[in-house]
């Protein structure tokens, strides 16, 4: 009985995980290596950073503008550890985002920022555009027309 | 030819977001005279005795430097009685977002009790003249026959969450290095920040 109700407690645990994983920087790397053509567009954000929320129906309409071309969008959190269940996890469900969305798990801002880009200062919203050629990062908002322009003039 | 238009357009503007054109370590800063909230001015020249100053950009709502109140105001306790004050600056602009008005600054400074001045920077002049970018950011200076010079900018420490096992304090070194004389061994590092609220239009 005990087992069964920890299994069950996984099951549920497990899907809410689901929605939101962490990431840290070397999975993210694998992805990209692993990704052929593919370009990413990867959007860093945070559910604290008011800018951030402003732009995302921005990247979700791109998302779905691009769902049958070599393009993802990944939204990748910063908010703190601490507040994946209880922030992050329901804005990604209130505001229903299709994309996929994680939480980046890196314990030290110094290295991660840098390793992200040299010339990031750290504020966010910050986008990364990168495929196995190309890797481009801005520090600014995007609109889903600027979106769509940087990915045409990505080369 | 249009295309390379828009990516010169695109590198140019890239460039411009990255650059930083404010001070850089070991430049002089220019003295400000910025509202306090208790309406009185502060400029770096009233701190005859100071050895040298802690100016931190930070704000009313931006959640990483609401967790770094606390220890902005733990900085002030250790080391303005040493020669090194903080000065706190609000580079955000209220028409941007509301609760960065002067009259929310004047009720955080009271509730959270600083020790230390809580300033204005009506349309970002010296927010820009550092090359602040976020909130919080720190500046670290030292008083010197040059002037002030900038030491260290950046984060307070690598440990915004409270759970790195690997803390570095990284202001307080660089005071305490400053202070027997020696610059500090990392003088700039980076965090994540809320961006600025600027003016708009």
């Amino acid at each position: 009985m005990r087992i069964f109700f920890i299994i069950c407690l996984y099951l549920i645990t497990y899907s809410i995980n689901a929605q939101v994983k962490l990431l840290t920087l070397d999975d993210l790397d694998k992805r990209i290596a692993q990704g052929k053509d593919t370009t990413y567009v990867i959007n860093f954000w945070a559910t604290w950073c008011s800018p951030c929320v402003a732009e995302l129906p921005d990247f979700e309409t791109f998302h779905l503008a691009n769902l049958k071309k070599p393009v993802k969008v990944l939204l990748v959190s910063l908010d703190f550890k601490s507040k994946l269940q209880k922030e992050v996890i329901p804005f990604v469900q209130n505001n229903n985002i299709k994309a996929e969305v994680f939480l980046l798990n890196e314990p030290d801002q110094q290295q991660y920022i840098e390793r992200i880009d040299k010339k990031w200062s750290g504020a966010i919203p910050a986008t990364l555009f990168v495929n196995k050629k190309v890797r481009r990062f801005y520090e600014k908002e995007f609109t889903e027309m600027e979106l769509k322009n940087t990915l045409l003039n990505l080369k | 030819m249009k295309n390379l238009f828009l990516i010169g357009f695109m590198l140019v503007s890239s460039f411009g977001f990255a650059q930083n054109e404010g001070y850089k370590v070991g430049d002089v800063v220019k003295d400000f005279t910025l509202k306090n909230v208790d309406l009185k001015t502060v400029s770096l020249a009233d701190y005859k005795d100071a050895r040298g100053y802690i100016i931190v950009f930070t704000c009313n709502t931006c959640p990483v430097a609401k967790v770094y109140q606390e220890r902005v105001s733990a900085l002030n306790a250790s080391y303005a009685s040493k020669g090194y004050p903080v000065v706190a600056i609000n580079p955000n602009d209220a028409g941007a977002v509301s609760d960065e008005s002067f009259e929310k600054m004047q009720a955080l400074a009271k509730e959270k009790n600083f020790s230390f001045p809580y300033l204005l920077d009506p349309n970002h002049l010296v927010t820009k003249q550092f090359g602040a970018l976020k909130t919080p950011h720190v500046f670290v200076l030292s008083k010197t026959d040059k002037g002030n010079v900038v030491e260290y900018i950046g984060a307070i420490d690598n440990d915004s969450e409270g759970e790195n096992p690997a803390k570095v304090n990284y202001v307080q070194n660089a005071i305490n290095e400053l202070s027997v004389g020696k610059k500090p061994t990392i003088s700039a590092t980076k965090a994540v920040g809320c961006s600025i609220k600027w003016k708009k239009g």
